[in-house]
């Protein structure tokens, strides 16, 4: 009931924000920087590097769009948010795009009144366990404690998993991703469970990684994306297209160092040239976007590939689900046309 | 040794028997008083030696100060890995503040001594004037911080982190929740009805809810309560919680320290025809204050060790700071030095604070000299 009563709140002051305040673009351009809210750290997604720089998959989402909104990937401002606070921050309008590994859901889509843009990451919830704990399969973990993050989706399946199998577990309940590291290191858990992106970035941080295996069950979908306010859709559609302008860039084999060279002649496929400003795109001037937009995009920040292989290669992700649709993955854009 | 005996009578200048005085009759007496003395001194000797060369070796010998990764500590030697602390020592100082605008940090908090000095040590030299600067500090350092004025860039508070943020919300909090404790335990004894139950009221919930709701309020709430449009900083938002929460517990101790006080004294200053301010300014306070040191040092320290909690609404503290420190890729899993680190500043500072309040009751304790 409370957080029924919160959410109203929140539902309401984002309604009452939209109304009276000018489009998000003209927000962003007047201010010359795009706040964008991101993890406080999760090795591969956002963490800062020594000289304090935000690095990482989705920091890289921030860059782009900042980058196809106001030419210069370097100008976002970073506002850190957990779990628990990231929803209100971006309905309390501390920032324009929300890019910290979210789980698009029914209720978050629709009850907390925000526009998912599209998926830039297809995760699924799976368990890591030391492999001296001798368990194969998630479901001969009856009894065990398990590490969880609370406010994410990720606790709700967990409850509704085990439920379904009627096994009984000890939740331990935690913070962020460096405290289960701590905690399930020290054997203060015997499970920790989270997206499977995060359960290979915190093996790679042990010492014995080859020590600890991640059980064969995925047991949720997690399609994670940038999410922004309802209300806008000028701004959604710029933030969905900066998404697919990336994607599409691994598709007609568009990288940062060959943009500028494909932008400056007439390409055989005409989607290139509609996609690099050569040939006209209709509409794209209701978008408040400059032609090179994607330029841009793929010059300053690169294309999904490039994004992808920078910062979750080191992790030794595979590309798997998250691979473009001809090469068996998921990721399949509308033609830009 | 032969014990030398001595006929009864008067031996002024005798030295004191042998073996009960200096380094040797300190150990003979303390640790080898008897065989099981003896033993456990032993046992405990091999066990710190153990112990000692572990932590040493760990520590400093075997430890790698500079290389550019965990796996390239791990490269140079087996101990610890103080690369994460020395290649981010910036970071975990300013948070993300400009590197070319840190001059500004540093200014602001070598002030902040000039600024304490009179208000912590009576006796200082020309503290009249000293005073004119504390008075005027807080106005310079929020325009030497945040920026915007007088051709200073303007810092997004986004980017503060680390000891910095720390000690801007430690020291906000301990200068303004004093006073305004102060306030409270006063209304909370006062005639005045409708002062005393506001008092009772504000301290009550405040008490009464725990810190970690409270900032949640600060960070998603208060949008919605204040008129729209009005739009300050979490920081400061942050700060005013921090202040209600540690003023509520103040205005307890101290009402203690006035409780203390003997009711003759009150008798005392009304015999002498003193008004209330007169009897609070000068027999209630002086009094009552002087008793709650330790207590109001207490809830400081706690106030100050709490403000890690910011973390959980995002705000990058030093705690935050290596938090985020371990998910690069490059330090993931260096977790113990970098908590030992955080730790050690957390000791060296609140270990300060309780020193000073050490000497400060000493100073005070007249009546017990």
């Amino acid at each position: 009931m409370k957080t029924k009563m919160l959410l109203a709140g929140v539902t309401a002051g984002v309604m009452f924000a939209g109304s009276v305040l000018a489009s998000t673009l003209d927000d962003v351009r007047a201010r010359g920087k795009l706040n964008c809210i991101i993890n406080t750290g999760l090795a591969g997604f956002a963490a800062p590097d020594d000289k304090g720089n935000w690095t990482g998959f989705d920091v890289d989402f921030c860059r782009a769009v900042a980058a196809a909104t106001l030419g210069d990937a370097d100008k976002v401002n970073y506002t850190t948010a957990t779990g628990k606070t990231r929803f209100t921050k971006l309905a309390a309008g501390e920032g324009e795009l929300l890019s910290r590994n979210t789980t698009w859901t029914f209720s978050r889509d629709v009850d907390l009144s925000q526009t998912f843009i599209g998926v830039n990451y297809y995760d699924g919830q799976g368990f890591m366990v030391p492999k001296a704990l001798g368990v194969k399969s998630a479901k001969g973990l009856d009894g065990a404690s398990v590490c969880i993050q609370t406010g994410t989706t990720t606790e709700l399946n967990l409850a509704e998993f085990f439920a379904g199998n009627n096994i009984k577990y000890n939740p331990v309940p935690i913070e962020t991703n460096a405290e289960a590291q701590e905690l399930y290191k020290a054997g203060r858990c015997d499970v920790y469970t989270t997206d499977a992106s995060g359960l290979y970035a915190t093996m790679m941080s042990f010492d014995n990684p080859s020590d600890h295996m991640v059980l064969p069950e995925i047991v949720s979908k997690e399609p994670l994306g940038p999410v922004v306010r309802h209300g806008d859709d000028q701004w959604a559609d710029i933030v969905a297209w900066v998404l697919r302008a990336m994607m599409a860039g691994e598709e007609k084999g568009i990288t940062s160092k060959n943009v500028k060279e494909l932008a400056a002649k007439d390409n055989k496929d005409k989607e290139i040239n509609r996609l690099l400003g050569k040939d006209p795109l209709q509409g794209l001037s209701k978008l408040g976007l400059s032609a090179d937009w994607a330029v841009n995009v793929i010059s300053q920040v690169g294309n999904y590939q490039e994004s992808f292989e920078k910062h979750l290669f080191p992790l030794t992700i595979k590309r798997g689900m998250n691979a473009l649709y001809r090469d068996g993955g998921l990721h399949y854009i509308p033609p830009i046309k | 040794m032969s014990e030398k005996t001595y006929k009864p009578g008067n031996y002024p200048d005798l030295p004191p028997p042998p073996g009960t005085v200096g380094v040797y009759g300190w150990i003979k007496q303390n640790l080898f008083s008897s065989i099981s003395n003896s033993l456990l001194t032993i046992i405990s000797v091999v066990l710190l030696y153990y112990l000692i060369d572990g932590i040493i070796g760990w520590f400093f010998l075997d430890a790698v100060f500079d290389a550019d990764s965990k796996i390239a500590c791990r490269k140079i030697d087996n101990g610890a890995c103080w690369a994460v602390i020395t290649r981010r020592v910036g970071q975990f100082v300013y948070g993300f503040y400009p590197e070319t605008e840190r001059w500004r940090i540093d200014i602001t908090f070598l002030t902040m001594f000039v600024a304490f000095a009179p208000l912590l040590y009576p006796d200082i030299p020309k503290r009249k004037w000293l005073l004119y600067f504390s008075v005027f500090y807080p106005f310079f350092a929020f325009v030497l911080i945040m920026g915007g004025y007088f051709g200073l860039q303007k810092i997004e508070y986004s980017l503060f982190g680390g000891f910095m943020l720390t000690v801007i919300l430690g020291v906000c909090g301990i200068v303004c929740s004093l006073p305004l404790g102060i306030l409270l335990a006063l209304g909370r004894q006062s005639n005045l009805t409708v002062v005393r139950t506001l008092s009772v009221c504000f301290i009550e919930f405040m008490r009464g809810v725990p810190l970690i709701t409270l900032l949640f309020v600060a960070s998603s709430m208060l949008n919605y309560f204040l008129p729209p449009g009005t739009n300050f900083s979490i920081l400061v938002r942050v700060i005013i919680m921090f202040t209600f929460f540690s003023a509520a517990y103040i205005a307890e101790v101290i009402r203690g320290g006035i409780q203390a006080i003997p009711k003759g004294q009150y008798e005392a200053a009304d015999a002498l025809g003193m008004n209330y301010w007169q009897k609070t300014r000068f027999i209630t306070l002086p009094q009552a204050l002087k008793i709650s040191i330790p207590g109001i040092v207490n809830t400081f320290i706690g106030l100050y060790k709490d403000t890690t909690l910011v973390v959980v609404i995002g705000l990058l503290d030093p705690l935050g700071i290596g938090r985020a420190a371990l998910a690069d890729t490059k330090w993931n899993g260096l977790s113990t030095e970098t908590y030992l680190f955080v730790a050690l500043f957390f000791f060296v500072s609140c270990f300060a604070m309780s020193r000073y309040s050490l000497w400060l009751e000493n100073k005070l304790n007249t009546d017990k000299k």
